[in-house]
């Protein structure tokens, strides 16, 4: 059963978190004068959590750890593929092109992603709102997005 | 009469020139988002905390709880035209309220509902009024150890008793505190959990869990099935008004949702969905012809929707009091309170009572607005719903960039951003809920400091937490809340098994 074997995944990442945090814990150095010190806490964080994942571990191999069930209907892989590129163009062309052109390509990506079929229309839209956004927030909440080449136009850069 | 003379001074600073305004953006804000599918009044609140810099606090907190009120009339809105509940404290209005508008009753179902909330919403906050001085009284004893000790019963309680899934809800929880203690530790000056990156030094922003989690989230768990991305509008025909027999039947069961609602709201435990559902089987219990009821029974609308306004106001208790938050959206609230360096607790009463009783006024105000903004414009609110959901969701991505490059220009915030929104889509998949997250990274941190304070008063000695009555109690009630749902889950079981 594949959900079964999804739900020990689910469980061992969350022990796999656990001792991250116990890991990172030991780095944290010690500090003579308090008498409970910054390790402390994150030390019972990290046993909380590795708590919780051996109960889950215990809940997935009992096959109670099943992931959300869609009666067959296929991982629509299209659509994420879409969303996640947006997310990395944006992530990677922000700082280069500017919030303004990043954040368009974005849109127009995640619209795709949704089946939008009318890719010249949605990248004007999506242009026109990150712009309008980008004026918004550095004028009126005095937001600051860096510079860029639309930003720069606009008067309004770093 | 103290309690009304400070009312009446915080009327005063609510309806200073241009906090109105906020108020009415706030409302407008919030029912627009509390219609739109899978944004919330925290992701809402969370986007709009860099105004938090540039306008005066009152403003900003009359803002902020306009939206948290409005979004509670929105989501009741999409739970009965679209039976898509947009929280799950509207869930149990999607049962009765979608039924009455599928039989063509949407109009009463509507007004039942955005009147129901009206009333309770009023109750609630006039609840607020009068409790919250007492409360403080009460709180003005508390030492750090009980303080820990009424962080445990709520993190306990919202993560585990009031969830279906209680070690899911625990784990979500165990991270988000994780997630608060990255950064320098305040009491000692150490980095914690930075990973060598100078950018983490001041912790995960709030911002970036929230809106990665519920945006980024949202979107990714939206684009991975087709199903989920198709929702059908019951048009809205006929009359909007309560006919005769309507009003008979609602105005007790608002009155009943209301006095449910605000007093389990106002318990440092929380949730919004167990009055809710206590509303419906005590609605059930009571009605004439119970038979209606999953038919479209206009009681079954009215008691949940006022139980879930009044718990919205009773949440505000322990948030304003204690400056413990038992809600995702009192959790951003009490972020945006540190953000002006202010720390809720029982001092701020006394020391920003403008800004409390402001506030409260505000609330009275943003009721009264709401009921004025959504009946009438029912028709505008579900128009919204027509923005195309490939426009709706690019736009959100976009103001989720806005709402974290915006901070810091950094793209490590950005890649934070969507590799929490990633996790946020996992968890969606394996039915984790996400708010305790949230719950956790606020409170948490300041759980940490109110257990070593205590600590080091009894010079390290752990057993403090069990010797002070008063924690000694929290901690047994967290445990109760810990325990009686699993022994209760084993029972049924059991007697299932048997019968």
């Amino acid at each position: 059963m594949p959900g079964r074997r999804a739900g020990i995944a689910f469980a061992l990442a969350i022990l796999a978190l656990a001792a991250l945090v116990a890991v990172e814990a030991t780095r944290i150095p010690h500090s003579a004068y308090a008498v409970v010190g910054p390790r402390f806490f994150p030390f019972a964080v990290a046993g909380l959590l590795g708590l919780l994942g051996l109960l889950l571990l215990l809940q997935a191999l009992a096959g109670g750890l099943l992931p959300a069930d869609f009666a067959g209907e296929p991982f629509d892989r299209r659509a994420v593929a879409w969303v996640g590129l947006g997310l990395f163009l944006n992530v990677a062309l922000i700082q280069s092109l500017g919030f303004v052109l990043a954040s368009s390509l974005l849109f127009l990506c995640v619209a795709r992603g949704f089946g939008s079929t009318r890719p010249i229309r949605h990248a004007a839209l999506g242009f026109l709102l990150a712009t309008l956004v980008f004026l918004g927030f550095s004028r009126l909440l005095g937001v600051r997005f860096g510079g860029g080449l639309v930003e720069g136009l606009l008067g309004a850069g770093a | 009469m103290e309690t009304l003379a400070a009312l009446g001074q915080g009327f005063l600073v609510a309806l200073q020139p241009t906090n109105p305004m906020w108020g009415f953006v706030g409302v407008t804000l919030g029912t627009f988002v509390g219609v739109l599918p899978g944004l919330g009044p925290a992701l809402t609140i969370a986007l709009l905390l860099p105004i938090t810099y540039t306008v005066d606090a009152t403003a900003a907190f009359i803002l902020f709880v306009g939206i948290y009120y409005g979004a509670m009339y929105g989501g009741s809105t999409t739970s009965i035209l679209l039976n898509t509940p947009g929280e799950s404290a509207t869930i149990v209005t999607a049962l009765e309220g979608h039924r009455m508008a599928l039989a063509g009753r949407a109009g009463p179902a509507l007004a039942t509902a955005a009147i129901g909330s009206f009333v309770a919403g009023t109750i609630g906050t006039l609840g607020l009024t009068f409790l919250a001085p007492t409360v403080v009284e009460l709180a003005l004893a508390f030492g750090p150890a009980d303080y820990f000790s009424s962080m445990v019963l709520a993190f306990v309680t919202v993560s585990a008793t009031l969830g279906s899934r209680p070690l899911r809800g625990l784990a979500a929880l165990a991270f988000g505190i994780w997630l608060g203690l990255v950064g320098v530790d305040l009491q000692t000056g150490q980095a914690r959990f930075t990973f060598g990156l100078l950018e983490l030094l001041d912790g995960i922003n709030v911002i970036v869990v929230c809106v990665g989690l519920f945006a980024v989230g949202e979107t990714l768990w939206l684009a991975h099935r087709a199903s989920l991305r198709r929702a059908s509008i019951v048009p809205v025909r006929g009359s909007l008004w309560l006919s005769g027999e309507d009003w008979r039947r609602s105005w007790p069961a608002w009155l009943r949702g209301a006095l449910i609602g605000f007093p389990i709201g106002a318990l440092p435990a929380g949730g919004a969905e167990v009055p809710t559902f206590l509303s419906y089987w005590l609605e059930r219990r009571l009605a004439r012809r119970p038979q209606e009821f999953g038919r479209g029974a206009i009681e079954g609308v009215a008691g949940p929707e006022a139980a879930n306004n009044a718990s919205a106001a009773g949440v505000l208790v322990p948030m304003l009091t204690l400056g413990l938050p038992t809600s995702a959206t009192a959790a951003i609230v009490l972020s945006a309170f540190q953000g002006y360096g202010i720390n809720p607790g029982p001092l701020l009463m006394e020391s920003q009572p403008q800004l409390v009783w402001g506030l409260i006024a505000g609330l009275y105000i943003a009721n009264l607005l709401l009921l004025a903004l959504n009946l009438p414009l029912v028709g505008l609110w579900v128009r919204v719903r027509a923005i195309p959901q490939p426009l709706l969701y690019a736009g959100i991505l976009v103001f989720a960039t806005v709402g974290t490059y915006g901070i810091s220009q950094s793209p490590i915030d950005l890649v934070l951003l969507y590799a929490i929104g990633l996790l946020g889509f996992l968890m969606r998949l394996f039915d984790v809920p996400t708010a305790p997250v949230i719950i956790g990274t606020i409170p948490g941190p300041l759980a940490e400091q109110e257990l070593r304070r205590a600590l080091t008063i009894a010079k390290g000695d752990p057993t403090v937490l069990l010797t002070r009555p008063l924690s000694a109690t929290l901690l047994a009630l967290a445990l109760t809340a810990l325990l009686v749902p699993l022994l209760w889950r084993r029972l049924v079981r059991a007697g299932l098994r048997r019968g």
